[in-house]
């Protein structure tokens, strides 16, 4: 899969971003020079400069640590929320769509009234419910999200059940518990990869969000939506904001640019392999990831 | 669209059961501490909101209420719904029409113009920033742009909709552009355009992101097509193939996505909103939902949804016009 991705000057791109950020997030505490809490009250709002790169915030903190240490948060944030949502999400799809009935209907219908909700909003009712924080928003964040995993893997295993070897194995007597593990699955699954490597960065700007309006991440917690949102009333003093800011669109842009890339790789193998001798290419399932990948915190 | 009053339904149903495996009391949210430890008090809002009766009772009114038009009051503003969504939703029209227009007429271009020019450097241009339009949180860019803009350079206004030294134009539409035109009062419509160019155009470029590249994915299959060959055989010039022959048959991904996307402005732009301090939908949900409101958040939700299967219809009927091959049953 690597040599594909090398290909692809916007995977790699994207591929590098995103390696350096996950660097970061290892290293953070030997790359930091400060200590991000650490309040160094009498160099309160300096701006960029030898000894504070990035700057230091009102409480004299310096934005470079605190900014590194942020990602300590965020990123595995996003890729534990979108693990867990997918696989939430993607079994439940998968199950409505094979076994159908009445299983299949009560999921779905849930399902169309979460998507129903305003995903944001919901998200901020929930959280507010369970009293703000940063778990408690990504928990409603995976609340908001499952369903459209839940509708792609359902369209995708749909397609699937009814393929000469689903029918092959039935024919043969293997168990359908056995049969949407591994025979229906593993064939879905790269669909809801790209989908999910694009998600990434969506759920990293959503939960930058609620800790932005004040619902995620509690105050000092070096979070970088809470970080912008401190520099919000301070024009005059851009650095406080903009940094935090600017960590935020380069691991988003990272992961964007890899989940393109991914998905061109996935459109070719689907264009190419999968429907080749096909009357007509059907749609790509990867256009399908794209159309439920709306991004929701405008 | 009848068959979306039983997924109305649904979605009151669980807003409903929402509400009570919701562990927080929403009187919590609108009475103080000292309120909440007398009894008495909470017995009597219990009562005023209806809060007393069982569920089923509670939900059976709704759905009266609701078939009635009414949505009930907001426990926040102590409004009934129906006029508060009356006073937010034409700013939200506003910047969501604005915000499509610049995403519409920069996207779509964009997305055609990379197509044809696959794998070229202006192709290259074009995909890099889409990404980037996506990548960028809303509320960063939003700041950015007000510090850039009106802090700095000083030639865009700051938050708002109006200068608050304008007498506001007399409400008819509710949407100020449309309202000062209106009534012939060009010194606030230029205000009132001026403060909405920066939203829109923030909005806008997160929103042209997602149109670029359908149209351009779209448009790229197109161009593979033997009627386009066909023509390129004839003689047909070039501009003639991509935007008569192509662009036409490629628009129908792209207007899903402009009507996807618009439906997700009508949920009110919440980021932009609270940046621009326009007093939309998305700043009233949020409101609503940070003090637990949720006659107001149902309402909102109801209102997103009807307005999402109006745009599918409208996009429904502009497949049939686009391609006439498409018949509506």
């Amino acid at each position: 899969m690597f040599r594909y991705l090398r290909r692809s000057r916007a995977a790699m791109f994207g591929l590098v971003i995103v390696v350096f950020w996950a660097a970061v997030t290892i290293l953070a505490p030997h790359l930091a020079p400060y200590s991000p809490l650490d309040q160094h009250l009498e160099d309160r709002l300096k701006p960029p400069g030898i000894r504070y790169p990035f700057g230091t915030d009102e409480l004299g903190r310096d934005v470079l640590s605190r900014v590194l240490y942020g990602a300590r948060l965020s990123i595995p944030a996003g890729v534990t929320v979108v693990a867990v949502t997918a696989i939430l999400g993607a079994l439940l799809g998968a199950v409505a769509g094979f076994v159908g009935g009445l299983v299949d209907e009560s999921i779905m219908r849930v399902s169309d009234a979460v998507l129903a909700f305003p995903s944001l909003i919901l998200a901020m009712a929930i959280t507010t419910a369970m009293g703000p924080g940063l778990v408690n928003a990504l928990l409603a964040i995976v609340l908001v999200l499952w369903p459209e995993y839940a509708r792609l893997m359902r369209g995708q295993v749909l397609s699937i059940r009814h393929m000469e070897y689903v029918t092959a194995a039935r024919a043969i007597g293997v168990p359908d518990r056995r049969i949407l593990w591994r025979h229906v699955l593993p064939n879905t699954i790269s669909v809801a990869l790209v989908k999910a490597s694009l998600d990434v960065g969506n759920v990293i700007i959503i939960a930058a969000a609620l800790s932005f309006v004040g619902l995620g991440a509690v105050p000092p917690t070096p979070e970088w939506g809470a970080m912008v949102a401190g520099g919000r009333q301070k024009f005059f003093e851009w650095w406080i904001g903009t940094f935090p800011g600017l960590a935020i669109f380069t691991v988003v842009m990272g992961f964007n640019f890899l989940g393109d890339g991914l998905r061109d790789l996935l459109d070719a193998r689907l264009r190419t392999v999968r429907y080749e001798g096909a009357e007509e290419p059907p749609r790509p399932p990867a256009r399908q990831a794209e159309e439920f990948s709306m991004e929701r915190a405008d | 669209m009848l068959v979306t009053v039983p997924v109305l339904f649904v979605i009151t149903l669980l807003g409903f059961i929402l509400t009570y495996l919701i562990p927080a009391d929403p009187l919590s949210m609108v009475l103080s501490e000292r309120a909440m430890a007398n009894p008495d008090i909470v017995r009597a809002y219990r009562e005023r909101w209806g809060l007393d009766a069982p569920p089923a009772v509670r939900y059976l009114t709704y759905v009266r209420n609701l078939v009635h038009g009414d949505l009930g009051m907001s426990i926040a503003t102590q409004q009934p719904v129906v006029a508060d969504l009356k006073n937010f939703v034409p700013a939200t029209v506003e910047l969501a029409l604005a915000a499509m227009m610049v995403a519409v007429v920069v996207g779509l271009p964009l997305g055609v113009i990379a197509a044809v020019n696959r794998e070229r450097w202006t192709d290259h241009l074009a995909r890099t920033g889409s990404i980037i339009g996506v990548s960028m949180p809303v509320f960063w860019l939003g700041l950015l742009a007000l510090a850039i803009f009106y802090y700095r350079l000083q030639i865009a206004p700051g938050p708002g909709q109006l200068d608050p030294h304008l007498i506001p134009p007399p409400v008819l539409t509710g949407m100020l552009v449309v309202d000062s035109a209106l009534a012939g009062r060009w010194d606030a419509l230029l205000d009132a355009l001026h403060h909405l160019a920066l939203p829109a155009l923030v909005l806008g470029a997160y929103v042209m992101g997602t149109i670029t590249r359908v149209t351009r994915s779209s448009v790229l299959e197109v161009l593979l097509a033997d009627y386009i060959r066909t023509a390129r055989a004839k003689g047909v010039a070039e501009r003639v193939v991509v935007f008569h022959h192509a662009l036409r048959n490629a628009l129908i991904p792209t207007v899903t996505v402009v009507g996807l996307a618009f439906g997700n402005l009508m949920a009110g732009a919440v980021m932009t909103e609270t940046i621009f301090a326009w007093p939309g939908i998305g700043r009233y949900a949020v409101d609503a939902a940070s003090k637990l409101d949720f006659p107001a958040i149902m309402g909102v939700t109801l209102f997103v949804a009807i307005v999402y299967v109006a745009i599918n219809f409208t996009v429904d009927i502009l497949y049939a016009v686009l391609d006439p091959r498409i018949r509506l049953d």
